[in-house]
């Protein structure tokens, strides 16, 4: 049960959130425009990685907002927590 | 008369206050402080048990929750019966019953004892092996497999007790408290640290509060003489916590622990009632210090489970802290210095102690020669190559060892006792540590697994840290807290320490007989009678992963998880296999540590709060109209209303004919509500919604699909503007929570540059639905002001007014197909206004209806429900929904996935409406649809998503999926069922208005 440290609300218990899949991949802004594996790149392909992944996450339980984080899938170890918008740190 | 073992009185048992309880119906006395185990040892019972698959007889093992053995029913044949409870653990109180387990007709005369005699025919892998064929059988050998498996017995009725959870945050939890876990906790309080040390036993000390060995001394002072004061010193420090009988099950990430704390197990019956029996500690502590200390292991020899057959630690234990004698003819067998301490307890006591088997050539250290000066005779570099006794041990026969230690030679020497105290060394309790993701290394010369790298603030400190010495142990402690606790000086810093240096070790993890292998039975894990034969046939077998060696022998797979066994069983597999142990690693130490009662999992969650549930503003008037409910989402929905012992099917039929008939009402208040507002919140709806939002006027509503990015429908709902900036949204039942969650989503991480905000209104406001010819009456009598006329109040459209005082939120929508309104009120308002909507709709024979009837209505007007016609594969075109669906939006979500490949192919499954041919026959919904008979493999066109019988029509109507639907109107197909193919046909799914001229009636 990780103790995740909300950017709004400070440190919570894993069971408040709810996790969001992948960070970084942005809704294309001109969805008509891609060729349909482009699209499907978009809608289907995720990475999983074993090691240090960008991740989304929502505090559902709590001011119901979404946020980065940057966490090492083989350890659980939380290495970042960033707001939506902001730029992961670098390393 | 049974014989009386109690050898001395002990300061941790009241001998004034004497207690009987039962054990396999036979009335025994002990004291209280006793455990059960304790006080059946000193009535001379040693015979407890059967093995799981040989039966044979075993008897108590150890002192504590590593116990493999003696794993009883307590109180059998009562609703507090509860099966596998570790006699070791159990305290004794007036009127405590136990029994043995896994035997039948009784212990004592065991039938399954026959499958010791058959064991040559039981190799490890049996089952998997023997069972196999013909496949067909399984069934059978299923159900006497089933039969003969398992241990103990379970409660057939409910549980009287009551159990509890609580969150606990504390600066610094210390797990054990013996003498590592107290100077710990004493540290840690002292410097302001919030702290909280919690112990499985009801005694703090450990092990070190009944030491004995005279060659320990701290402060010139017995160890247990010191620890005593250092108890006693606890007392009154501040910030410190202490909860004894509590036992940490879990370690999870970031130091969360999970513990249970017994309140009243030790108590009698009287007194348990309405106490909360265990309570579940959710702890979250920032430092976590582990003070779990060290198993002693056993050593693995041929026929060592013998009941009498004990841990040295254990014989100590009973002899020094419970004032108990395990034998009246003691022998101890060893490998290092451990099993003289237990000897010597028993010696200064006047209890015989027959020998000393070491299979050490020798040791120098003190207590050896103490042993030796009070004459007690050992046997260097010999093994026990057999033990004789059946019930109880009566001998052991011992040979030399070969200097390999691989083999016996010599003569056999037949030594005769009824208690053999076993010492194979020490294993550290490292269980917790692993769970907490931290890892282990192994110590070659120790023979340990210790830890190594920890994954969150916790240190490990005295023998679970593989400190067996207490210079190690005090050395270690000083500078391990100073680190974790930022902290320059402890208690602990002057105080001189001394102990015995000496502390040889030969370990053999398996030792020699003179009987090969195969005619032995050198037992491993007890429990689960897993033996080194079966480990080393395994290995031959192909079988290398330790996890997999685990599984296929059972090893460690028993309620004890193979506390005692694990190390032998890694060590055997190394040495067979030729891997250093460290490459080997070890199995998963997997929680719960020892098992924990459902109760205490499940805490108050019990009953009627095992799951929440939600329930509308007018929930009492359904009850006392006796309606039936149904559950949608956690919502208690009314799902008909019965009268006069009418059917559901009959109710229903009474209640559609009403709602097209006269009047209807139905309560919707569990729709999701969601408020919209923002400059952009057009834009925003635009975006969400297939269709287009920007030119619906301000008082108007609109019905709008919603799907994935997938291009699958998501949810539905009518949507209203309240204002220029201002919707209100409704969502399906079931679907509320997950639309807002995405559609704030959506707004946060790709749109945050729209002005929108969405707030959750659902628990808000009640909604009345009035469906019916007559509902324009029944509200015009409730609000007379109100200009009702087509012209004022179209379909589609909201008004905003009074009734009475109370303002309500009124819009003229329809899911029936029938003129019909939806009236919001304040949640608080909702049971009256349903109550003025009966009075004022009587004359009209307005009747309520329920979710089917409303699931009835629709299907007669094709529309769908969205996961119950759809299920996460359907695009609005497979829905023949193409009206809803903008060409013009340049993007919605979900829209770029309607012209992929896959979802533009014509022969996708579409919704379509199917009518039976008998118009008397329902269909089941759910039931698979065929264009060919006699076809096999029989292709699957589809299934039917939904059905009933329309009263208004006089036939049986369905929708349903069909592959290429679109373009099968008017087609013969069939449902097959298991008595009989139903002839449909496919038809147009909507079948009733199909001009929508009743909405306007």
């Amino acid at each position: 049960m990780f103790l995740i440290n909300c950017p709004y609300c400070g440190e919570r218990d894993q069971q408040e959130f709810k996790a969001g899949g992948e960070a970084h991949i942005e809704r294309p802004k001109q969805p008509t425009e891609l060729s349909d594996d482009e699209w499907a790149e978009y809608l289907f392909m995720r990475k999983n990685i074993k090691g240090v992944q960008f991740e989304r996450w929502n505090h559902a339980h709590g001011c119901r907002k979404w946020f980065n984080m940057v966490r090492d899938t083989s350890s659980d170890e939380i290495k970042a927590i960033y707001k939506m918008g902001e730029k992961p740190p670098s390393q | 008369m049974t014989k009386n073992l109690r050898v001395k009185s002990s300061e941790y048992i009241d001998e004034t206050n004497r207690i009987s309880f039962k054990f396999n119906g036979k009335i025994y006395h002990g004291f209280k402080g006793d455990t059960l185990a304790s006080a059946l040892l000193a009535n001379d019972v040693h015979l407890v048990g059967r093995s799981f698959k040989y039966h044979r007889p075993r008897g108590i093992m150890t002192s504590g929750s590593e116990e493999p053995n003696a794993i009883v029913q307590i109180n059998p044949g009562t609703n507090r019966t509860e099966p596998n409870v570790r006699a070791t653990e159990v305290e004794i109180y007036e009127g405590l019953e136990a029994s043995s387990q896994n035997c039948w007709p009784s212990v004592e005369f065991d039938i399954g004892g026959i499958n010791n005699f058959l064991s040559p025919f039981f190799p490890a892998g049996f089952y998997y092996k023997t069972f196999m064929w013909p496949a067909s059988f399984w069934e059978k050998y299923e159900f006497f497999i089933r039969h003969s498996a398992g241990l103990g017995k379970s409660p057939t009725s409910s549980d009287p007790d009551i159990y509890d959870h609580r969150n606990v945050h504390c600066d610094v939890l210390v797990v054990g408290a013996g003498i590592s876990g107290i100077m710990a906790a004493k540290n840690a309080a002292k410097n302001n640290f919030k702290t909280l040390l919690v112990e499985e036993k009801n005694e703090l000390g450990g092990s070190t509060i009944f030491e004995n060995n005279e060659f320990n001394k701290i402060d010139n002072k017995s160890p247990s003489e010191w620890l005593k004061k250092e108890i006693e010193e606890l007392k009154s420090i501040k910030n410190l916590e202490i909860k004894t009988r509590t036992s940490v099950a879990a370690y999870h990430q970031y130091n969360y622990l999970l513990a249970r704390e017994n309140l009243t197990d030790h108590l009698e019956a009287k007194d348990k009632i309405n106490k909360i029996r265990q309570r579940l500690l959710k702890i979250r502590a920032k430092k976590v210090i582990l003070a779990t200390g060290a198993l002693e292991r056993p050593l693995i020899f041929n026929n060592n489970d013998r009941p009498g057959i004990m841990l040295s630690s254990a014989v100590k234990k009973y002899s020094e802290f419970f004032g108990v004698a395990c034998g009246s003819k003691n022998i101890f067998f060893t490998n290092n210095d451990s099993a003289y301490e237990g000897a010597l307890s028993l010696f200064n006591k006047g209890i015989n102690v027959e020998a000393i088997i070491d299979i050490r050539e020798q040791s120098e250290s003190k207590i050896v020669k103490k042993v030796k000066e009070a004459g007690i005779k050992i046997y260097w570099s010999h093994s026990i190559v057999d033990t004789t006794g059946y019930k109880r041990l009566n001998s052991v026969s011992i040979m030399k060892l070969s200097n390999d230690g691989t083999s016996v030679t010599g003569n056999k020497i037949s030594i005769s006792c009824d208690c053999l105290g076993v010492a194979g060394g020490w294993t550290p309790a490292v269980h917790l540590y692993t769970q907490s993701g931290s890892k282990l290394k192994f110590d070659e010369e120790k023979k340990v697994f210790l830890p190594n790298k920890n994954t969150s603030e916790q240190i490990s400190i005295g023998s679970c840290n593989g400190d067996f010495k207490l210079d190690e142990i005090f050395n270690n402690i000083k500078k391990k807290i100073k680190e974790m606790l930022n902290i320059n000086i402890t208690d602990f810093d002057n105080i001189k320490v001394e102990n015995d240096q000496e502390n040889s070790k030969r370990n053999i993890w398996l030792l020699p007989s003179d009987k090969t292998l195969g005619k032995t039975k050198p037992f491993v894990d007890y429990q689960n009678d897993a033996t080194a034969k079966d480990i080393k046939l395994a290995l031959r077998e192909g079988f290398r992963s330790i996890e997999h060696v685990k599984r296929y022998t059972t090893t460690g797979m028993g309620t004890d998880q193979g506390k005692l066994g694990n190390m032998h069983a890694l060590g055997i597999i190394a040495d067979t296999a030729g891997v250093k142990m460290g490459e080997l690693g070890t199995t998963t130490f997997r929680p719960p540590y020892t098992p924990l009662t459902f109760g205490t999992i499940v805490g108050r969650n019990v009953g009627k709060f095992f799951d929440i549930f939600r329930r509308t503003p007018m929930n009492d008037w359904h009850v006392e109209n006796k309606a039936e409910f149904e559950n949608v989402g956690q919502w208690k929905r009314a799902w008909y209303y019965p009268i006069n012992g009418e059917t559901m099917h009959q109710a229903v039929q009474r209640e559609s004919k009403a709602a097209r008939e006269s009047a209807g009402i139905l309560d919707a208040s569990t729709l999701g509500k969601i408020d919209i507002q923002g400059s952009d919140a057009s834009e925003f709806l635009n975006r969400v919604y297939t269709n287009a939002w920007s030119k619906l006027a301000i008082g108007k509503c609109r019905y709008g699909l919603m799907l994935n990015e997938d291009g699958m429908v998501y949810d539905d709902g009518v949507t209203t503007r309240l204002g220029e900036n201002h919707y209100i949204m409704s969502t399906t039942t079931g679907g509320a929570a997950n639309v807002l969650g995405k559609l704030e989503d959506y707004l946060q991480t790709e749109w945050p540059e729209l002005d929108v905000y969405l707030t959750s209104v659902t628990d808000h406001y009640a909604t009345v639905s009035l469906c019916g010819p007559n509902s324009k009456k029944i509200l015009k009598k409730i609000i007379p002001d109100l200009d009702l006329s087509d012209e004022n109040f179209p379909h589609m459209s909201f008004k905003e007014t009074n009734i009475g005082n109370i303002q309500c939120r009124i819009m003229r929508i329809s899911f029936t197909g029938e003129h019909s309104y939806e009236i919001n009120v304040q949640a608080s308002y909702g049971k009256d206004l349903w109550e003025k909507c009966m009075q004022a709709g009587n004359e009209f024979n307005i009747t309520p209806y329920g979710t089917e009837t409303m699931h009835l209505l629709r299907a007669e007007k094709g529309f769908i429900i969205v996961g119950q016609d759809t299920d996460g594969t359907m695009t609005p075109i497979d829905l023949q929904m193409d009206w809803i669906v903008s060409k013009k939006k340049y993007d919605f979500i979900g829209k770029r996935s309607l012209y992929r490949s896959d979802t533009m192919r014509e022969d996708r499954k579409q919704l379509v409406g199917l009518l039976t041919d008998d118009p008397n026959i329902i269909l089941e919904e759910g039931a698979q649809i065929v264009s060919k008979l006699n076809q096999n493999p029989v292709e699957m066109l589809g299934h039917v998503t939904s059905s009933y019988f329309s009263p208004n029509l006089n036939k049986s109507i369905a929708l349903a999926v069909v592959r290429g639907g679109k373009d099968m109107m008017g087609k013969k197909l069939f449902v097959p069922m298991e008595d009989k193919n139903i002839n449909v046909t496919v038809a147009n799914p909507v079948f009733y208005d199909e001009k929508n001229e009743r909405l306007n009636a």
